[in-house]
């Protein structure tokens, strides 16, 4: 296989350049396009896609960030399970900076709870097996693309018989809160850019219903810069066509079926939930896994059942995340935006999490002020 | 079994006795060390530059360098962004009982061949040792004099018009550190970037290089250095992104990960800001450096948005680049 530069190849100057120009000549209508995943928001971002597409070419921002979409009722159980005592609980990335209804992960570990954020979610084995005499939560969290590391996990758990380790599931799936918020009618929505790596694990027949139903154009699209300005120019031609199909621009990575063993693999441990909250969204039947009823003696959510609470807890008045998620407003349009709310005194999911829509447009956004209201 | 450092060794006896003059006194000698009074006497000429900083790396040894050397290396850099010759240094060790002998010593040869660097030595110290848990293996403490040799260098001089250059790759250090504690393991070498920068410094002094302002970017990167200037001197930065040298490994782990290079920690590599005009010529000082040869000029000081860093992307876009925030965690998916 040739040698191809994975970052630099796809952030090619006069590609970007030149995919600009033939986006403006080709684009003659205003086209809404919604990013499912924070992975794309952040792109867009960062990279100040906005700034080289035609004016009548706007995102709108998607509930793709898992830990923006965690409801505080869930969080609320990682710091009741982090609280019980003789335990471990670990966890990915920033879900440690979410608050909950009273504290955070990393305000608890502060105060000297045993609390790991980890890089790999396999370190989850080795805690384990050199803490024998302490309970180890693992808090899963993540759409598609993570689950699988999840479902290795509760795999070798059962097969080496790991007496100390505990999942609390929280992973959710893309395509039913896409079919809510088309549902909603209210949302403007003409096209989809489709996620990356849970497409690269789901494959992406998953979008084929939903693009017939709503006919609405789904391109799935890598991270890099030119990868979502060439799936912007797909759409483009869809819509100028009359199209309304998947496509694939993350060939290198993304086929109609995807990873199929991870998906075995899934479905061996883990099962549709009947319901799960999603925050700012609400109920959305059939869009989180939990792990299967023969396994649920590894399921956090039975064993310490006792420990968890129960009621549901929903974001300040002020805050509009929900709205957000569901892609009918822009940060900008909030009111505590930037001021009572920040990165670091987060007030509401999208502002936590450094995938949430909020967080990007305070990091990268404040030169596009102007132009980005929903 | 290897000999391991005990509570005995600081407890002011015999063995603390031995320990000094078998380890520091041997390896750190000179003359004002060696007289054993309560305090250095010294003498400076003029105007000087103090600073102190506190070193509790984990892991203690990395790619390219350890404690030692950074405690060493970083106090002088504090002093040498000053435009002050680094003359003197105090050094504290705090260590955890049990930790290995050789271990200590492999830590103080480095401060000893990092001091060479500079010229710089230790006139006093202490040492302290706490029972086990009390501190991370080792850390240690750095104060440091120098003599200032070129007067009005400050975070508060940058003007519009100016140059910005940074040293060397950025990110190296911080990468390195994150790759060694998280075990990601990579093809290539990556290496800290650790480094004393008194010699390219003073070459440009000499040169006659009109330096408005220099800044290691330590913790928090070239982020926080371009974004404490902003501030300090109310201008603006214009940063051409494609110019900031930044290196395949330390790219490909930011990308992994969801880091951003220009936040990560660097122990070698400075931020300068020049009269306009006079890029050239410090460039092709630095260059001459191995510490430095990767020297680039990465963009101007203008007004464009007062307080402001600005990215330009090589299309024609541009975003501010924010100062980092909280703890560095890594992005879930």
């Amino acid at each position: 296989m040739p040698k191809v530069d994975l970052i630099e190849g796809f952030r090619d100057p006069c590609h970007m350049k030149a995919l600009a120009e033939i986006i403006a000549k080709e684009c003659h209508k205003k086209i809404n396009i919604m990013e499912v995943c924070g992975g794309h928001t952040h792109t867009i971002m960062k990279f100040g896609l906005m700034q080289i597409l035609p004016k009548n070419i706007e995102f709108v921002h998607g509930p793709g960030c898992p830990v923006c979409i965690m409801p505080k009722e869930r969080i609320d159980h990682a710091i009741a399970l982090a609280s019980m005592p003789n335990t471990i609980l670990a966890t990915l990335g920033d879900m440690i900076r979410v608050p909950g209804s009273k504290t955070s992960l990393q305000k608890l570990r502060a105060e000297g709870k045993d609390i790991r954020s980890l890089y790999s979610p396999l370190d989850v084995l080795k805690i384990a097996k050199e803490n024998p005499d302490k309970n180890v939560v693992f808090f899963a969290i993540g759409f598609e693309t993570t689950t699988p590391m999840t479902a290795v996990l509760i795999k070798d758990a059962v097969e080496h018989k790991i007496k100390n380790l505990f999942f609390h599931i929280n992973h959710v799936t893309v395509p039913e809160p896409i079919d809510v918020i088309m549902q909603g009618g209210d949302a403007h929505i003409d096209a989809f850019l489709g996620p990356s790596h849970v497409s690269v694990i789901t494959g992406y027949k998953i979008y084929e219903p939903l693009a017939q139903k709503y006919k609405t154009p789904i391109v799935v699209s890598g991270f890099e810069p030119t990868d979502v300005m060439e799936s912007v120019l797909k759409i483009v031609r869809q819509i100028n066509e009359g199209r309304s199909e998947v496509e694939n621009e993350y060939k290198r990575a993304v086929t109609q079926d995807g990873n199929v063993k991870a998906q075995e693999l899934i479905s061996t441990y883990m099962e549709q939930r009947s319901h799960f909250r999603w925050r700012g969204i609400g109920d959305i039947p059939k869009s989180a896994l939990k792990i299967k009823d023969e396994y649920g003696f590894l399921d956090a959510e039975i064993v310490f059942k006792d420990f968890l609470p129960t009621q549901e807890i929903d974001d300040h008045k002020m805050c509009i995340c929900g709205d957000i998620l569901k892609g009918k407003a822009k940060p900008f349009d909030c009111k505590v935006f930037g001021k009572a709310c920040t990165p670091t005194n987060p007030m509401g999911s999208c502002m936590v999490s450094s995938e949430g829509a909020c967080s990007a447009y305070y990091k990268y956004g404040s030169l596009l002020e102007k132009g980005a209201k929903a | 079994m290897s000999k391991k450092i005990l509570l005995s060794h600081g407890g002011g006896g015999e063995e603390t006795q031995s320990l000094i003059k078998e380890l520091f006194f041997k390896h750190f000698s000179n003359e004002t060390l060696l007289k054993c009074e309560d305090a250095a006497v010294l003498s400076v000429s003029g105007r000087i530059a103090f600073t102190t900083d506190s070193f509790t790396v984990s892991p203690i040894f990395f790619n390219g360098g350890n404690i030692g050397k950074l405690a060493i290396a970083g106090t002088v850099n504090d002093l040498v962004m000053m435009g002050a010759h680094p003359k003197y240094l105090t050094c504290s060790f705090m260590i955890e009982e049990g930790f290995a002998y050789d271990d200590l010593e492999q830590i103080v040869l480095s401060m000893r061949d990092e001091m060479l660097k500079s010229g710089v030595q230790i006139v006093a110290g202490d040492t302290k040792v706490v029972p086990k848990g009390g501190v991370d293996g080792l850390f240690i403490n750095t104060s440091g004099v120098g003599e200032i040799v070129c007067e009005g260098i400050s975070a508060h001089n940058l003007q519009s018009g100016c140059s910005i250059i940074v040293s060397n790759e950025v990110g190296n250090h911080g990468a390195c550190i994150l790759a060694k504690r998280e075990d990601i393991e990579l093809e290539s070498e990556l290496k800290t970037d650790c480094a004393s920068l008194w010699k390219p410094v003073k070459a440009l002094i000499d040169a006659g290089v009109n330096i408005r302002a220099l800044r290691d970017a330590t913790r928090g990167g070239l982020s926080a250095v371009l974004n404490e200037w902003v501030q300090t001197s109310n201008v603006c930065i214009e940063v051409d992104e494609s110019k900031i040298p930044v290196s395949p490994e330390v790219r490909g782990v930011c990308e992994l990960l969801g880091f951003e290079p220009y936040e990560f920690a660097n122990e070698g590599t400075m931020v300068l800001c020049v009269e306009g005009g006079e890029e050239e010529k410090t460039l092709k000082i630095l260059r001459g450096f191995e510490e430095t040869k990767k020297a680039s000029w990465i963009g101007k000081v203008s007004h464009l948005y007062k307080d402001r860093v600005i990215l330009s992307t090589p299309w024609g876009s541009k975003r501010f680049l924010e100062p980092p925030k909280g703890e560095l965690l890594p992005r879930i998916c």
